[in-house]
């Protein structure tokens, strides 16, 4: 017997589903960071060969950096389904990701700003991976107006998808912005990305603090497609009667 | 206008305003990608001398002269070409020897660079210093055993 | 470590804590709001349904 996928489709029966799963992933990513923090903080070292104090920003910027990414794939992804299968939770999905999707980025800039303040000696500089991401933020904010400048939802739902994925040749260009042959000849500030040469402590903080991230960005998600859910279906018979209830 | 029409109206000129500054932005990240010379290219004569240009690549050993006050000058090298560069002001923590740089500003008459702002780049590297000593000498061992 | 170490961070604690400060504050203030405007819709919800009960 296999499970059927379509019933979960539904809003009805997301929707309490959402609700039952949000605490659990609220919990994970409360834990695992403050495991991260603790890790991050404690069992690092102070001074790297080229950075101090300030690479701890690492463990701020880094997920949050991969988080406005893969938010954004996943924002598009939704959008794509439903504009494939015309499926109304889809739509909801997409819409309750792009806000947390804005916050991660912007997270990203200002963090950024910080580190680049201290290492590079910056807050701001037109490096392509920092001007990729500005245009990344552009993206989810033009995203969110526009499906709120849309009265009727199915008109505003389709548009801002093709924003969205018109929007998706940003993120290869965010990834691969820094993996320019030779660092003398590019402009680029970042370095290459690379796993080989980080302390293990300092892995270990950093990829649980990717999962938290992660967690959280499940759990913030539900949370929101559950009030987008009330709204959209405000007319149906198991909102009145689940409203009608809650009394 | 009914409400609707004008909130409308309002937001559609938000987007256009956002399309507008994401071409100006793709704009400055294009003329940053442009005026941005390795040494070997401005020795070669190659960069204009009439505006804002990057020099990229790294300080050279033995090359910073720290003059009266903040006043200074080093060698930025890719290890083909030198180009001299003069700065006054604060440097980033990250500034060293054989440590990348960007420096920003204007060729002068002579070949040298006088420099509005000097940016470090800092490596991929996220060890402690005795491991990284220990690692290029590991390094070294193995290209002096071939 | 003690605690004024921890805080300044070997000196960089300005740039540390306002880069963790921020990722916290603006998490913090996702949640309250998400959680806030839940409590709006059902209460709008809710006198909807009261006053289409009374026609």
């Amino acid at each position: 017997m296999s499970i059927n996928w379509f019933k979960y489709s539904s809003p009805q029966t997301f929707y309490p589903l959402a609700g039952k799963m949000t605490p659990w992933f609220n919990w994970i990513a409360g834990i695992l960071a403050v495991v991260g923090l603790y890790w991050g903080f404690f069992e690092t070292p102070h001074i790297l060969s080229e950075q101090k104090q300030y690479y701890r920003i690492l463990f701020v910027h880094v997920p949050a950096a991969w988080m406005s990414m893969w938010l954004y794939l996943m924002m598009v992804g939704w959008a794509v389904v439903g504009l494939i299968f015309n499926t109304r939770l889809s739509f909801m999905m997409a819409a309750s990701i792009a806000p947390s999707g804005a916050i991660f980025t912007f997270l990203t800039l200002w963090t950024g700003a910080f580190w680049g303040q201290t290492s590079w000696g910056t807050w701001w500089d037109w490096d392509p991976r920092m001007t990729s991401e500005l245009i990344l933020l552009f993206l989810y904010v033009g995203y969110m107006a526009l499906q709120s400048a849309i009265d009727d939802t199915r008109r505003a739902d389709r548009a801002s998808a093709l924003l969205a994925l018109v929007g998706a040749i940003c993120i290869p260009i965010i990834y691969w912005s820094v993996n320019c042959p030779d660092p003398n000849e590019c402009t680029a500030l970042h370095q290459q990305s690379s796993m080989s040469a980080v302390e293990p402590n300092i892995r270990i903080a950093w990829l649980i603090m990717v999962f938290s991230f992660w967690m959280y960005a499940f759990a913030i998600a539900f949370m929101r497609v559950r009030n987008v859910i009330l709204e959209r279906e405000r007319n149906a018979a198991w909102v009145t009667e689940l409203v009608g209830r809650k009394k | 206008m009914k409400p609707r029409h004008k909130r409308f109206t309002l937001i559609a000129v938000a987007i256009a305003g956002l399309i507008v500054a994401s071409v100006l932005v793709m704009n400055a990240l294009r003329s940053n990608t442009s005026y941005f010379f390795s040494p070997t290219r401005v020795v070669a004569n190659e960069a204009p001398r009439d505006r804002t240009i990057r020099i990229g690549g790294v300080v050279k050993k033995d090359s910073i002269k720290r003059l009266k006050g903040l006043d200074m000058e080093f060698i930025v090298t890719d290890n083909v070409a030198d180009v001299k560069v003069f700065y006054s002001g604060i440097l980033p923590d990250l500034f060293a020897e054989e440590k990348s740089v960007v420096t920003k500003g204007r060729l002068q008459a002579d070949g040298t660079f006088k420099a509005e702002q000097v940016l470090a780049k800092h490596d991929e590297k996220y060890i402690p210093p005795e491991v990284a000593e220990a690692m290029k000498k590991a390094k070294e061992l193995k290209a002096k055993s071939q | 470590m003690s605690l004024s170490e921890f805080i300044s961070m070997g000196g960089y604690g300005f740039y540390v804590w306002m880069s963790f400060g921020m990722t916290a504050l603006l998490i913090t203030a996702e949640v309250v709001y998400v959680k806030h405007q839940r409590k709006q819709i059902l209460r709008r919800l809710q006198r909807m349904a009261q006053l289409n009960a009374e026609v």
